[in-house]
């Protein structure tokens, strides 16, 4: 493979997640922006997937819980705090400010994760 | 007791004591077996007592008495192996009436509800009202704090407690401590006491003769049994260290859904099954969690505790019941003595 190649197989896989992320996620708000990108994070197993989630500003985040125990979305910072979510609910956020932004579950406090805004 | 009973009691307290491989095989085999099990503190010294003479003419004596502790009734929960929890915790309540002593009251180990929901605190108090015990105290799980900091489950059940629902009663010469260790949990951390309950718990305590036997209970293990899936309490190390002087220490916890104890010095603690659903060995599974086994499986990894009070011994003797059948995994000897059978599992 030449190097070339290598680079393009390299930039096609993040274009073609972006674009998954895209197409496989309804809107979450009313006022949406059709610019406006998202991003997911899945709650398995008592863990947040990704952990660590690297997104650009005005990204809409949503997670989604798919354990069968009912799991919670809160900053750390008091940025954010979702309701209780069982099984196949959602919480969505969006991030205006660039910032890191760490959060856990107040539920089961070891699962944790971050947000880095770019 | 022949040598060699006395040998295997002696040998399973050691493993319990010790942190190797050894406990954790024992305590896995032991979470699954569904066992009764009866362990007494007399003096620090832990032995095995009959399990007869517990529900036999032993109890009810002078001042003996006993409670039953239940657990993780997660009223709400409709997936995966229990989609009727209200069932099964009418069984355990219907053990309990069953029972040939009548226990002086029922201890709750919180997680009542799956969702803190009205409908689901209704159900659970509807379906404890047919429990021969009218009196029965309460501790939340963290399932019961769910939408509003608790407040719902302290109108409902913690009247007349302090903070977040800690309180604590004698009864019969023994003082019953109820602690929360569910709310305001720190990002990264296990269970957590707090400050402001420990230095009440420190006061609650003072003064108390070191021959009154102490029985703390709490949802989340005030021993930490499994870190990685947040199985213990950060600041319990406080907590035990105001009970250190006392002679006889019970702690009873919830939250696991399976049997484990440990008997340190003069405290044992004891973890109760659920009556909702069963969750995996510690390490055994990507994560804790409802645990999906057969439907004839249930009901003997499902069940209530039951706890002997002694008077003349002082000591405690707890006996957990599956369920299902009660006393096929309990071993004896011909003079009644029982042990825990060491290669169940």
């Amino acid at each position: 493979m030449t190097t070339k190649n290598v680079w393009i197989a390299g930039l096609a896989v993040p274009v073609m997640i972006a674009m998954l992320l895209l197409a496989g996620s309804p809107s979450v708000t009313a006022n949406d922006q059709p610019s406006a990108a998202n991003a997911e994070v899945k709650i398995d197993n008592f863990s947040f997937g990704p952990q660590t989630l690297t997104v650009s500003v005005g990204t809409t985040v949503v997670w989604t819980n798919r354990d069968d125990i009912p799991h919670t979305v809160v900053s750390t910072d008091g940025v954010f705090k979702s309701k209780v979510r069982d099984t196949d609910e959602k919480f969505s956020y969006t991030f205006t400010k660039a910032g890191t932004y760490p959060y856990f579950c107040s539920v089961h406090p070891k699962m944790t994760g971050k947000v880095v805004v770019q | 007791m022949t040598d060699k009973k006395q040998s295997l009691i002696d040998q399973n307290l050691q493993d319990l004591n010790n942190d190797g491989v050894d406990r954790r095989g024992f305590l896995k085999c032991m979470a699954w077996a569904g066992t009764g099990l009866v362990w007494t503190m007399s003096g620090g010294i832990p032995g095995s007592r009959a399990f007869a003479k517990v529900y036999g003419k032993d109890s009810g004596n002078g001042g003996d008495f006993s409670f039953v502790q239940i657990s993780d009734s997660h009223i709400g929960f409709n997936k995966p192996a229990n989609p009727d929890v209200i069932a099964t915790l009418q069984t355990a309540i219907n053990k309990i009436n069953a029972m040939p002593h009548k226990p002086d009251f029922i201890i709750h180990t919180g997680d009542l509800s799956q969702l803190s929901k009205p409908s689901e605190f209704d159900t659970l108090e509807q379906t404890l009202k047919g429990a021969s015990a009218k009196q029965i105290y309460f501790v939340p799980g963290e399932h019961d704090m769910l939408t509003d900091n608790g407040e719902q489950y302290l109108q409902r059940f913690g009247k007349g407690t302090k903070g977040a629902g800690w309180y604590s009663f004698d009864h019969q010469g023994v003082h019953f401590v109820g602690l929360v260790n569910v709310a305001n949990l720190k990002a990264g951390g296990m269970g957590s006491l707090g400050h402001e309950q420990l230095q009440w718990l420190e006061d609650d305590l003072k003064g108390r003769s070191a021959s009154s036997p102490i029985v703390l209970f709490a949802h989340i293990p005030l021993w930490t049994i499994y870190p990685d899936w947040g199985w213990g309490t950060d600041d319990s190390e406080q907590a035990l260290s105001y009970v250190k002087r006392f002679g006889s220490v019970t702690v009873l916890n919830g939250h696991i859904h399976q049997i484990m104890q440990k008997i340190e010095g003069k405290v044992s603690f004891h973890t109760a099954m659920s009556t909702a659903f069963p969750q995996p060995a510690p390490g055994t599974a990507p994560s804790a969690g409802p645990m999906k086994v057969s439907a004839d499986q249930l009901q003997r990894v499902l069940g209530i505790t039951d706890v002997n009070y002694l008077v003349s011994g002082r000591s405690l003797a707890i006996v957990d019941s599956p369920l299902g059948d009660p006393v096929s995994s309990v071993s004896g000897n011909g003079r009644g003595l029982v042990v825990v059978d060491p290669v169940v599992g």
